[in-house]
C-alpha cells in the first residue's frame, strides 16, 4: 500500500489539474494548472525508479550488492522540468501580449479566433 | 577530415547542421548583417542535403542504426548491458527516409520565401533561428528510435512553432492562435510522456524497438497506445483533436505556415510509427484499424464542411490540411485494420498504405504551395478577408499559376500529384468498405468546389481600383514556390517511379515489424 | 511504360492523358484561328455591351467569396448551426475535446 502512495498522488494530482484547465477561466490559473499536470507527470517519472532500500546509482564506492535506483528516469524527470520551465515561460508570455491588447486574460473573451 | 568520417554521421549532423546554424543566425544578425540572409539559406541548404544524403543512403542500403557515443561497430547493444541497448540511438528506416525528403524539399523551399517575404519586418535573426530549430525539431522527430527523445523533439516541435506562429503580434491575434496551440500540445504531449512511463514501467526501457519485441495487449498498453494516439492526433491535427489547428495556422506568417504542415505530419509520423513498429505485431482485431479510419473520416468530412463558409483566406487553407490529413488516416488506417490478413494486405492493404503515405508527400507540397501564394497575394495586399478580395490575376500572373497548380493537386484534378494519391486510396478503400469510399470522393468534390471559390474571389474578375499599385511579388518568393510548383507536376507526372522508390521502401518499412525490432536488436535477443 | 500507375484494381497513366489534352488544346486552338480577326484592343470592343447602360463600378461587378456558396450552407443549416458553434475559441473547450477523444478511444479500446 505504502508503496502505490506516489502513484495515488498521481492520479490526484492529474485530476486537480484537469479540472483546473478545464474549469478556470483566468488564463493564468489555467496555466497553473498546466504546470501541476506536468508535476504530476514528473513525480509519475520519477517514482517509477524507486527501489526498496535503493541507494543513488552512483558505482564508485558502492557495497557490491546494494540496490540502486534507476537513474534513467531521473534523467527524464530532469529534462521534462526543464522543458516545463520554457513551455510555462512562452505561454505566460503569450497571455502577456493578449492581457496588453485585449485587456483581459479571461479565457471567454479571449476568444477573436473562433469558427 | 576526410567525407567517409561526414557520410558515416549523417544521422549527427542531421541534428547539428540546422542547431549550429540556428544559433549562429543571431550572432550574423548581430555582427554581420548583411550576410544573414545568405547564411540562413545556406544553412537551411545544407541541412536539407544532409537530410537527402541521408535518405539516398537509407533507400540504398536499408534502415540505419546510429547509435549516439558508440565505438565504430560496437553496435545498438553494449556488451555490458545485459543484452539492453541503453544508449540513445537513431533508426532511420524507409518510413523515416521518406519523411526526410518531405521535410528537406518543403523547408528549403520555405526559407528562400521567408527571406523576402520577412525583409519589412524587424528583429529577423531570431525569427530565422526558430525557423532552423523548428526544422530540427521534425528532422529529430523522424529519426529517433528512443521514445524520449521523441518526446523532446516534439516540444522542440511545439515551442519553436507557437513562437513562430507569434511571432508577427498582429494586435495580439497571433498570440492568442499561439498560445492556444501550445497549451493543447503541451497538454498532449504530457499525456505522450505519461504514456512512454507506463510503457518504460513495464519493459525498463525506453528504445521502441526493445518495447516492441516485448509487448502484449494489457489494459494498461491500450491505455498507453490511446494517449500516444491523441497527442499526435492534436499534433497533426485530426478531428476532434483539431481545434487549435485553424486557430493558430490562420494567424502564423505564411511561410511558416507552409513549414507547419511538414511539422504537424511528423506528429503524424509518431502515430503510425506507434502503431505500426511497436504495436503492430499485438492487435488480434481491427479495432484501432477503425478507430484511425473513424478519425480519418471525421477529419475529411468536418475540416472540409467548415472549409466552406470561410471568409478568412488562411483560416479556409487550414480547415482543408485537417481535411486532407483525413486522407492519411484513412489510408493507412484501411492497411491497420488489415494489418495480420497477408490476403487482405496483399490485396488492397499496402495499396492503402501506400496511397496514405503518398498522400503525406504530396500534401507538404501543394499546401505548402498554396500557403505561400496565398502569403503572396497578404504580402501584397495586407488583405486576409476573400470578400475584400478579387482581379488580382491581373496582376499577379505567377501567383496565380502557382496558386492554381496547388488548388487543382489539392481539388485531384489529374495530372497533378494528389489525383495519384487520391486514386491509390480511392481504390484501396472501397476494395474495404465502400461506403467510407464513396465519402472521400464526396470530400473530394467538396474540396474543388472550396477552391473554386477561393481562386474566383481571389484572381478572377475585374482589376478592382483598390488593388491598382499591386505587382508581382520577388523573384525569390516566386522560386520558393516555384520548387514546390515543379514536385506537385513531376509526382503527377510520373507517380509510378515516386511511388516505387519513395514509397514502397516506407510502406514496407512500417509493414514488416520484425525488420524494425531486428535492425536494433539484430540477432541479440 | 513510364508513368503507368498499378493501383491494384486499375491502372493511371498521366502522360497518355497530358497527350489526351494537348491534342484537345491543339483542336480548340486550330478552332479558335477560325475565328474573326478584326478584334482590336483599347477601342470600344474591349468595353462590355449591358444595353446600353452605363457600365457599373468595377468593384460592383465582382461576385465577392461571401455571395458563393450560400445556397450549401442554407441547405446544411442544421448541421452547420450545430457544427460551427462548437469550434468555440475558448481554449478550456479544446481541451475538454481533447479528455472527451481519450476517454471515448479508450473505452472502444477496451470494449472491443
Amino acid at each position: 500500500m505504502i508503496a502505490n502512495l506516489p502513484f495515488i498522488a498521481v492520479a490526484l494530482l492529474i485530476g486537480i489539474a484537469f479540472a483546473m484547465i478545464l474549469l478556470k477561466r483566468n488564463m493564468i490559473k489555467m496555466i497553473m494548472g498546466l504546470g501541476i499536470l506536468e508535476g504530476a507527470v514528473n513525480l509519475f517519472l520519477v517514482s517509477l525508479g524507486y527501489r526498496e532500500d535503493g541507494i543513488a546509482p552512483i558505482f564508485t564506492g558502492a557495497p557490491a550488492d546494494a540496490a540502486m535506483v534507476m537513474p534513467t528516469v531521473q534523467a527524464l524527470t530532469l529534462t521534462n522540468i526543464v522543458i516545463g520551465v520554457a513551455t510555462t515561460a512562452l505561454m505566460l508570455v503569450f497571455v502577456m501580449l493578449i492581457y496588453k491588447k485585449y485587456g483581459t486574460v479571461n479565457a471567454n473573451e479571449m476568444r477573436r479566433l473562433k469558427e | 577530415m576526410n567525407a567517409d568520417v561526414l557520410f558515416a554521421n549523417l544521422p549527427a549532423l542531421l541534428i547539428a547542421v540546422p542547431l549550429f546554424g540556428a544559433f549562429l543566425t543571431p550572432v550574423f544578425g548581430r555582427f554581420l548583417p548583411k550576410v544573414r540572409d545568405a547564411w540562413v539559406i545556406f544553412a537551411s541548404f545544407v541541412s536539407s542535403a544532409v537530410a537527402l544524403l541521408l535518405a539516398a543512403k537509407v533507400y540504398a542500403q536499408g534502415a540505419i542504426v546510429y547509435v549516439f557515443g558508440a565505438a565504430p561497430g560496437t553496435g545498438a547493444v553494449p556488451v555490458d548491458s545485459g543484452g539492453i541497448p541503453i544508449r540513445i540511438l537513431f533508426n532511420i528506416d524507409g518510413f523515416g527516409a521518406f519523411m526526410l525528403v518531405s521535410a528537406a524539399i518543403v523547408s528549403f523551399a520555405v526559407i528562400l520565401y521567408l527571406t523576402v517575404s520577412q525583409s519589412r519586418r524587424s528583429s529577423r535573426s531570431e525569427f530565422y533561428a526558430l525557423y532552423l530549430l523548428l526544422v530540427a525539431g521534425v528532422f529529430g522527430m523522424v529519426s529517433t528510435g528512443d521514445m524520449f527523445n521523441f518526446f523532446v523533439f516534439l516540444e522542440i516541435n511545439s515551442l519553436a512553432a507557437s513562437a513562430l506562429i507569434a511571432y508577427h503580434r498582429n494586435g495580439g491575434l497571433a498570440a492568442e492562435g499561439a498560445l492556444k496551440y501550445l497549451i493543447v500540445n503541451t497538454v498532449g504531449s504530457l499525456m505522450i510522456l505519461f504514456a512512454i512511463g507506463l510503457l518504460y514501467a513495464q519493459y525498463n526501457s525506453l528504445n521502441m524497438a526493445v518495447i516492441a519485441n516485448q509487448l502484449s495487449l494489457t489494459t494498461l498498453n491500450l491505455l498507453a497506445l490511446v494517449l500516444f494516439i491523441a497527442g499526435l492526433a492534436t499534433k497533426a491535427g485530426a478531428v476532434p483533436f483539431h481545434f487549435a489547428t485553424p486557430d493558430a495556422y490562420s494567424v502564423a506568417p505564411s511561410g511558416v505556415t507552409a513549414l507547419m504542415i511538414v511539422a504537424s505530419q511528423a506528429g503524424l509520423y509518431g502515430m503510425f510509427r506507434i502503431l505500426f513498429s511497436v504495436y503492430g505485431g499485438v492487435f488480434t482485431s481491427a479495432t484501432v484499424g477503425w478507430i484511425v479510419i473513424v478519425l480519418g473520416v471525421l477529419s475529411m468530412f468536418i475540416g472540409v464542411t467548415m472549409a466552406i463558409p470561410q471568409k478568412d483566406i488562411k483560416r479556409l487553407l487550414s480547415y482543408h490540411a485537417v481535411s486532407q490529413t483525413g486522407y492519411m488516416l484513412l489510408g493507412v488506417g484501411v492497411a491497420l485494420a488489415v494489418l495480420g490478413d497477408v490476403t487482405l494486405t496483399n490485396a488492397f492493404g499496402q495499396m492503402a498504405m501506400e496511397g496514405g503515405l503518398f498522400h503525406i508527400i504530396n500534401h507538404a507540397m501543394y499546401k505548402g504551395l498554396l500557403f505561400l501564394a496565398v502569403g503572396a497575394v497578404i504580402y501584397r495586399t495586407g488583405v486576409w478577408n476573400l470578400n475584400e478580395m478579387g482581379g488580382l490575376g491581373h496582376k499577379m500572373k505567377w501567383t496565380m499559376i502557382f496558386f492554381l497548380i496547388g488548388a487543382l493537386a489539392i481539388a485531384g484534378i489529374p495530372p497533378f500529384n494528389g489525383f495519384a494519391s487520391k486514386l491509390m486510396i480511392y481504390e484501396s478503400t472501397f476494395a474495404f468498405n465502400p461506403a467510407v469510399a464513396i465519402i472521400a470522393m464526396v470530400v473530394s468534390v467538396l474540396t474543388l468546389a472550396s477552391f473554386m471559390k477561393v481562386f474566383h474571389s481571389v484572381f478572377m474578375g475585374p482589376e478592382l481600383p483598390e488593388y491598382a499599385g499591386v505587382r508581382e511579388v520577388p523573384k525569390r518568393m516566386l522560386a520558393g514556390m516555384a520548387i514546390l510548383a515543379v514536385f506537385v507536376v513531376a509526382f503527377g507526372l510520373v507517380p509510378d517511379l515516386v511511388v516505387d522508390t519513395l514509397i514502397t521502401p516506407a510502406a514496407d518499412a512500417l509493414l514488416h515489424q520484425g525488420q524494425y525490432v531486428l535492425s536494433v536488436l539484430g540477432g541479440g535477443l | 511504360m513510364i508513368g503507368t500507375l498499378m493501383t491494384g484494381f486499375g491502372v493511371w497513366n498521366p502522360l497518355i492523358w497530358v497527350i489526351v489534352i494537348a491534342v484537345a488544346l491543339l483542336f480548340s486552338w486550330l478552332l479558335w484561328r477560325c475565328g474573326e480577326a478584326d478584334y482590336e484592343e483599347n477601342t470600344e470592343q474591349t468595353t462590355p455591351y449591358l444595353s446600353g447602360n452605363a457600365e457599373p463600378e468595377k468593384g460592383d461587378v465582382h461576385i465577392r467569396a461571401g455571395n458563393m456558396y450560400w445556397g450549401f450552407t442554407a441547405a446544411l443549416k442544421a448541421y452547420y448551426s450545430r457544427l460551427i458553434p462548437l469550434h468555440s475559441g475558448i481554449v478550456n473547450d479544446y481541451v475538454s475535446w481533447f479528455l472527451i477523444g481519450v476517454v471515448v478511444l479508450f473505452v472502444v479500446v477496451i470494449l472491443v
